[in-house]
C-alpha cells in the first residue's frame, strides 16, 4: 500500500493546494516562466540539483544509484491565446497557441498580458445576427478581444502584441472528488510530479523535467531528452476523457473515476511494451484502480523522448480530463491521486531491481 | 572487374523466395516485430561478426571488414495492422490503425492476432439506406469493428485485450514470373538483405563494413530507423524497401514499373537522395548489365530520409523494388526486379567503397 503522507488533500484537492495554485497560474507554449517559478519555489532545497535550460524546461534531479536513470516529464505550458495585432479601435486580434477548437471562444474572459488586463472575447448578439450567421460558429480569426479601451493609443498602455491571453477561471472543487479549472492539462501532471520529486529516492535517480512548449510540438522534452540520456522515460500528463452522455462506448477514450490511465500507442509513441507490463503488474499488486487509454489520437512529450539519440524506453501515465483543451476542464482528484501511488509504487520498485531490469 | 551474378545461383535464388514467403506471412505490426525479428536473426546468426537489439527493437547486425567504408543498409521489419481500442458488451472489437491501412481496404478483410486469433472487418450500415456512395463517405475506423465470433464482452476478452495488434491474413503465392502476399513492404527488403550479407560472407568478397538495421515502427514515422542511425552513423546508407507503380490500368502517373528492374530512388515525398550514390548505383548498374529504373515518388517516404537526417547528416539513398497495391493485403511484385536488387548491391558492396 503506497503512503502519500500527511499533505495528500494539500497536494490535490482543496482551493489553495499546490494543483489550485498550479492551474491558475498563467503560461503558454513558451511564456512558462510564472508556473517555472511556483515549481522552482516549491523544490528549491528538497532536491539534489535543480536548473534550467536554454529552452525554458525547468529540471530537477533526486536520488541516484541503481545504475538507472528514469526521466519523468510533465509540460508546464497551456494551451491559450497570444495578442497578434492592435486594432485602430482598440480591439485585440489574436492567435491560438496550441490546439484549441474555434467554437469554445466566443464570449470567454481572459487575462491579457503579465499586469493580468481583463479582456472578452466578444461575439455579435444573436439579436443581430442573420439565421445563416446563427448557424456558423465564429471562426478565432473573426474574433476580437475587448479590454474597454476605446483605441489603439489607449491599448498600447496596457497590452502588446506578443502578450498572452489565458482563459479566466478559478481553480474550485465540486464535491470531494471532482474539481475544475483551467488548464488541467497538464498542471495535473506537473502537481503529481512535484510530489514525486520532494520524496526520498536512493537505488534509482529521478530527474524530473517540467518541460516547455508540449502544446506546440513537443519541443522542450526533445531537448531535456537529449540532454539528461535517460535510462527509461515516464510521461505524466491529462488526457481525453469523452465519457458524458451521448457517446458511443468506444469514443470515450477514457472514465473519469476509473483511475490513471496507461497509454499503449497514440499518434506520436508505440508505449514499451514492458514497462506497460509493469505498470499493471505494480496496479494490480498494490491494488490501485487503472485504465487503458482506449483511443490511439493525440500525442505528448513521450514522442519525441522516445526518439532521442539512440531510442529511450517509454511510457505514458495519465490522468482523465474531460473537455481538454477548453477553458474549463474537470478531473477526478481520486484519479489524481491513484496516478501519484501507481508511479510512486513503480519506482519503489525500479529501485528494488523489480522493474526496468537492464 | 568481376561481375557478379548472385540471382542466376539457383540454390541462392530459392533461398530467397523461401525467406520473402516465410517473412511475408510472419506476423509483425509496429510495435509487435518480435516474430520477424527472431526469424532474421536467425538467419544472421551464421553470418554477422555483431548481433544486437536495441531499445526500440531494432535488429543491428554487424558484418566487419578491413576496407571500404562504413554503410549502413536498412530494411524495416513493421507492417501495417490495426489496434484494438475497446471490447464492446456485444463482443465486437473496435480499431484504430497502425500504419496506413486504409478503411476502404480493410473493410471485409481477414485479420488475424500474434496469437492466431481470426477475425473479419465489418462496419456500420445505417448509412447504407441513404446510398452507397454515402455509405462509403463515411467509412472510418471509428465506424467499423472487428468481429472475431464472440458473443459476448467476457468471450470476447478470453481472447484479445486493448491494445492487441492484428493483421491482415494472408498467405503467400508465387505467381511465376511475379508474386503475391502481405507485408512485401518491407519484407521482401529484409528477406534481400539477408540473403546478400550471407552471399558475400561466404564468397569472402565483402569490401565495406555492412552494418545491416533491420527496423522497427518504419510505417509509423520511420521511428527505428532515426534512433538506429544516431547510433551507428555511418559513412553511407541505403535503404532498401518497396516502391509504387504506375503500371496498372488508368492509374496515377508514377515512371516506375514491375519487370523493369530496380528502382534507384531519386527523390520522394520527405528525401532527395544522394546524387553521388545515385550515380555509384547507376554506374555500377550500367558497368554489369543489370536492369534498373529510376524512381520519383511523389506520395509516400522510407527510412531513408530519417537517416539521412542523423546527427550531421548521413549521405543516404535508397533501392526500392516496385510493388503494386501496397498497404493492401495483396501486394504484387516481379522476382525479376528482386534479383536485380539483390545483384546490384552485391556489385557495389564487393568493391572497396571511398565515402
Amino acid at each position: 500500500m503506497c503512503d502519500l503522507g500527511d499533505d495528500r488533500r494539500v497536494f490535490i484537492g482543496a482551493e489553495g493546494s499546490a494543483l489550485a495554485e498550479l492551474s491558475e497560474a498563467r503560461g503558454i507554449s513558451g511564456q512558462e516562466g510564472e508556473v517555472r517559478q511556483i515549481l522552482a519555489r516549491s523544490l528549491r532545497g528538497r532536491v539534489k540539483e535543480l536548473w534550467g535550460d536554454s529552452i525554458g524546461n525547468l529540471l530537477a534531479r533526486a536520488g541516484g544509484g541503481g545504475g538507472k536513470r528514469v526521466m519523468l516529464a510533465a509540460h508546464m505550458d497551456e494551451v491559450g491565446l497570444v495578442i497578434s495585432r492592435i486594432e485602430k479601435s482598440g480591439f485585440l486580434r489574436f492567435a491560438k497557441v496550441g490546439g484549441i477548437d474555434d467554437r469554445v471562444l466566443g464570449s470567454k474572459a481572459v487575462l491579457v498580458g503579465k499586469d493580468k488586463v481583463y479582456g472578452v472575447i466578444g461575439t455579435k448578439p444573436v439579436h443581430l445576427q442573420e439565421a445563416a450567421e446563427r448557424k456558423r460558429p465564429f471562426r478565432a480569426d473573426e474574433l476580437l478581444i475587448d479590454i474597454g479601451a476605446k483605441s489603439k493609443e489607449e491599448a498600447e498602455k496596457l497590452v502588446r502584441p506578443g502578450d498572452m491571453a489565458t482563459f479566466d477561471v478559478r481553480f474550485e472543487s465540486f464535491s470531494d472528488e471532482v474539481v475544475k479549472g483551467k488548464a488541467l492539462d497538464d498542471r495535473a501532471g506537473c502537481a503529481v510530479l512535484l510530489e514525486i520529486m520532494k520524496a526520498q529516492w536512493q537505488g534509482v535517480e529521478v530527474v524530473g523535467a517540467f518541460t516547455s512548449q508540449e502544446e506546440i510540438g513537443v519541443r522542450g522534452a526533445r531537448v531535456a531528452a537529449f540532454a539528461l540520456e535517460p535510462t527509461a522515460a515516464i510521461v505524466v500528463e491529462a488526457t481525453l476523457c469523452s465519457d458524458t452522455p451521448g457517446t458511443d462506448p468506444h469514443e470515450e477514450c477514457t472514465r473519469l473515476g476509473d483511475g490513471p490511465v496507461i497509454t499503449l500507442m497514440d499518434r506520436g509513441v508505440i508505449a514499451d511494451r514492458a514497462m506497460v507490463e509493469e505498470l499493471v503488474e505494480t496496479a494490480e499488486k498494490e491494488g490501485i484502480p487503472y485504465q487503458f487509454r482506449r483511443t490511439t489520437a493525440g500525442g505528448n512529450d513521450a514522442a519525441s523522448i522516445h526518439l532521442s539519440r539512440e531510442g529511450v524506453r517509454t511510457a505514458v501515465v495519465s490522468v482523465p480530463c474531460r473537455y481538454i483543451h477548453s477553458p474549463v476542464s474537470v478531473m477526478s482528484v481520486t484519479d489524481a491521486e491513484n496516478c501519484l501511488r501507481l508511479l510512486i509504487a513503480y519506482l519503489r520498485r525500479v529501485e528494488a531491481g523489480e522493474c526496468l531490469r537492464i | 572487374m568481376v561481375v557478379l551474378n548472385l540471382w542466376r545461383e539457383d540454390a541462392l535464388r530459392e533461398s530467397l523466395k523461401r525467406l520473402a514467403r516465410q517473412l511475408s506471412e510472419a506476423y509483425g505490426p509496429s510495435g509487435h516485430e518480435d516474430e520477424v525479428r527472431d526469424t532474421i536473426k536467425r538467419e544472421m546468426e551464421t553470418c554477422a561478426d555483431e548481433i544486437k537489439v536495441d531499445a526500440l527493437g531494432n535488429l543491428h547486425c554487424t558484418l566487419k571488414s578491413d576496407s571500404g567504408s562504413k554503410v549502413l543498409l536498412a530494411a524495416h521489419m513493421d507492417e501495417v495492422g490495426v489496434v484494438v481500442t475497446h471490447i464492446g458488451d456485444d463482443g465486437y472489437l473496435r480499431f484504430s490503425n497502425v500504419g496506413g491501412a486504409d478503411p476502404e481496404v480493410l473493410l471485409g478483410q481477414s485479420v488475424v492476432f500474434g496469437d492466431g486469433t481470426v477475425g473479419v472487418v465489418g462496419a456500420e450500415t445505417e448509412k447504407m439506406a441513404e446510398g452507397r456512395r454515402k455509405f462509403l463517405e463515411h467509412l472510418a475506423p471509428r465506424s467499423m469493428f472487428i468481429d472475431i465470433g464472440s458473443r459476448s464482452r467476457d468471450e470476447a476478452g478470453r481472447r484479445v485485450r486493448v491494445g492487441d495488434v492484428a493483421v491482415y491474413r494472408r498467405e503467400f503465392s508465387d505467381l511465376g514470373a511475379r508474386f503475391s502476399g502481405k507485408a512485401l513492404d518491407d519484407r521482401v527488403g529484409c528477406a534481400i538483405l539477408v540473403v546478400l550479407a550471407r552471399a558475400l560472407r561466404e564468397r569472402g568478397i565483402l569490401k565495406n563494413e555492412l552494418n545491416l538495421v533491420f527496423t522497427v515502427q518504419e510505417e509509423v514515422g520511420v521511428r527505428g530507423a532515426t534512433t538506429s542511425s544516431y547510433a551507428i552513423y555511418p559513412d553511407l546508407a541505403i535503404a532498401v524497401d518497396v516502391t509504387r507503380t504506375g503500371d496498372t490500368p488508368k492509374s496515377e502517373r508514377m515512371a516506375v514499373s514491375l519487370g523493369k528492374g530496380v528502382a534507384v530512388k531519386v527523390r520522394d515525398s520527405r528525401m532527395v537522395a544522394d546524387p553521388g550514390i545515385v550515380r555509384l548505383l547507376v554506374e555500377t548498374a550500367e558497368r554489369c548489365g543489370i536492369p534498373y529504373q529510376m524512381e520519383v515518388l511523389e506520395r509516400g517516404s522510407t527510412d531513408a530520409s530519417a537517416i539521412q537526417l542523423a546527427r550531421s547528416g548521413v549521405r543516404t539513398g535508397a533501392l526500392s523494388i516496385p510493388c503494386r497495391y501496397v498497404h493492401s493485403p495483396c501486394q504484387v511484385s516481379d522476382w525479376d526486379d528482386v534479383g536485380c536488387c539483390l545483384d546490384l548491391l552485391g556489385n557495389v558492396l564487393s568493391s572497396p567503397l571511398e565515402f
